[in-house]
């Protein structure tokens, strides 16, 4: 049996036997992935691989051809997914013609607000003091997305999904998004982050998990050192 | 971790979309410019004969502001879906069809809105009968908003094609063709001397459907051309 039922609570995220086929041509899976609270994994893969479409299908945007995704033990489905997954994915959802601070207020509306922040001090902790007038279009490819970054502080969501999120920041910015998965997972979050291969994320070591398309079972490396909770 | 409420994020869209029509006010303004431009050009194609103009007003007015609803419509989705703010909207803890009847309603404020404002000047150009005039502007409120949720549904169906122009347009217009009818046939009935309130009551019945369903249909219509 697998860690699912030996954990006394259901982990955050269960993933089993998840496939997903567009037009009867497959595109990853089978996948399987258990992720608990605490924990970051790593999921590699070469271009194509579909691990964008991975993400997608772990947000609830696409349905899964076969297989589940268990949130915190329930069924995912978009109607039930209420504030538990935040997703950056390579559009980031935001409005060039808007500021910073507009962004991020119209996020905070949409989203809710996690305790004892401010749109103000999330920009101020990605580097971003100073430009909170600013319209975005001003702003480089980087700042949009510490933009967008803020944005995943700001508003509250257990289960990170991040595609690519090392994709057009310096090296401050790379130490930034580490910085920003460390504490996530310290406060009990979870994270997903997809990477072509380069690998940034330096602080601890996370789970990688290898997605090689379709066709190929998942392997899940015994490189599992995270900090969070073992469930074992 | 403390949900907003859906009130909060309905008023976060309206003050969201009211900012970047502001900011885009020069697109905003392209519908009424044209539905202007429209009307001004029939009496010089026509003739300025007043009884002619007159017998005309109320559908020239109609057929102006329909094709000003087109022009105006396909920008409706497009940026959100291009910036990946509609992925964010689908994902948000509230009811999709709530949050784009928001969208759905500020669109009608800053493309609808201003053309209702001049019709009465529109209808001065056109000789239309004073008594009338009371009777185009309630047809418009009731019109324009069903133009725009119609609208809203069948670009929710095309937006996920890269070059939908044509496809919107055919689809869209048989479905807003019954409402210029009723419309305009309200006005003609007035300016007759007949009893004009049927198609009125017709267009309001409409509408209040239309203020139910459509968010809905454009949701799940939205949904399809998200995967």
């Amino acid at each position: 049996m697998n860690a699912i039922d030996l954990a006394d609570h259901p982990p955050l995220l269960a993933v089993r036997g998840l496939a997903y086929a567009r037009n009867d041509e497959p595109i990853f899976g089978p996948f399987d992935l258990v992720l608990d609270a605490g924990e970051v994994v790593l999921v590699e893969g070469d271009n194509g691989s579909g691990k964008t479409t991975l993400l997608k299908v772990l947000s609830g945007l696409l349905a899964p051809t076969s297989g589940e995704v268990l949130l915190n033990g329930a069924p995912l489905t978009l109607a039930r997914l209420a504030q538990q997954v935040a997703l950056l994915g390579h559009l980031l959802g935001l409005k060039l013609e808007l500021s910073a601070l507009q962004n991020l207020r119209f996020a905070v509306g949409l989203g809710g607000i996690r305790p004892g922040i401010t749109p103000q001090i999330a920009l101020a902790s990605v580097g971003l003091e100073g430009f909170e007038e600013q319209p975005l279009r001003l702003l480089s490819a980087g700042q949009k997305k510490r933009v967008a970054l803020a944005r995943l502080l700001l508003v509250p969501a257990a289960l990170w999904l991040l595609d690519e999120p090392y994709a057009n920041l310096d090296r401050e910015g790379i130490g930034l998004v580490n910085r920003l998965l460390e504490t996530h997972a310290r406060r009990g979050g979870a994270a997903l982050i997809t990477s072509h291969g380069a690998y940034a994320y330096t602080s601890g070591t996370p789970r990688r998990v290898n997605l090689r398309g379709a066709g190929t079972v998942t392997d899940v490396p015994a490189a599992n050192d995270a900090s969070g909770p073992d469930p074992a | 971790m403390r949900p907003g409420s859906s009130a909060a994020a309905c008023r976060a869209i309206v003050v969201r979309d009211l900012a970047l029509a502001w900011r885009r006010r020069g697109d905003a303004l392209n519908p009424l410019l044209f539905a202007i431009i429209v009307v001004t050009l029939f009496p010089l194609a026509l003739g300025p004969e007043p009884a002619l103009l007159a017998r005309m007003a109320a559908g020239t007015i109609f057929v102006a502001v329909l094709l000003a609803a087109l022009l105006s419509l396909d920008a409706l989705f497009r940026s959100d879906l291009e910036d990946g703010s509609l992925e964010q909207l689908v994902l948000s803890p509230h009811p999709l069809a709530l949050l784009l009847a928001c969208k759905i309603a500020v669109h009608w404020l800053t493309t609808a809105l201003p053309l209702i404002v001049i019709a009465p000047l529109l209808a001065l150009l056109l000789y239309l009968p004073a008594p009338v005039l009371p009777v185009l502007m309630l047809a418009l409120v009731l019109v324009t908003p069903l133009l725009s949720l119609i609208g809203a549904v069948c670009v929710a169906l095309t937006v996920g094609m890269r070059r939908s122009g044509m496809l919107l347009t055919l689809l869209v217009l048989p479905l807003l063709v019954p409402a210029l009818i009723f419309g305009a046939g309200a006005c003609n009935a007035a300016q007759a001397g007949l009893p004009f309130a049927a198609p009125l009551l017709w267009l309001g019945a409409w509408l209040a459907l239309a203020l139910v369903l459509a968010p809905l249909a454009t949701a799940a219509a939205l949904k399809i051309s998200l995967t």
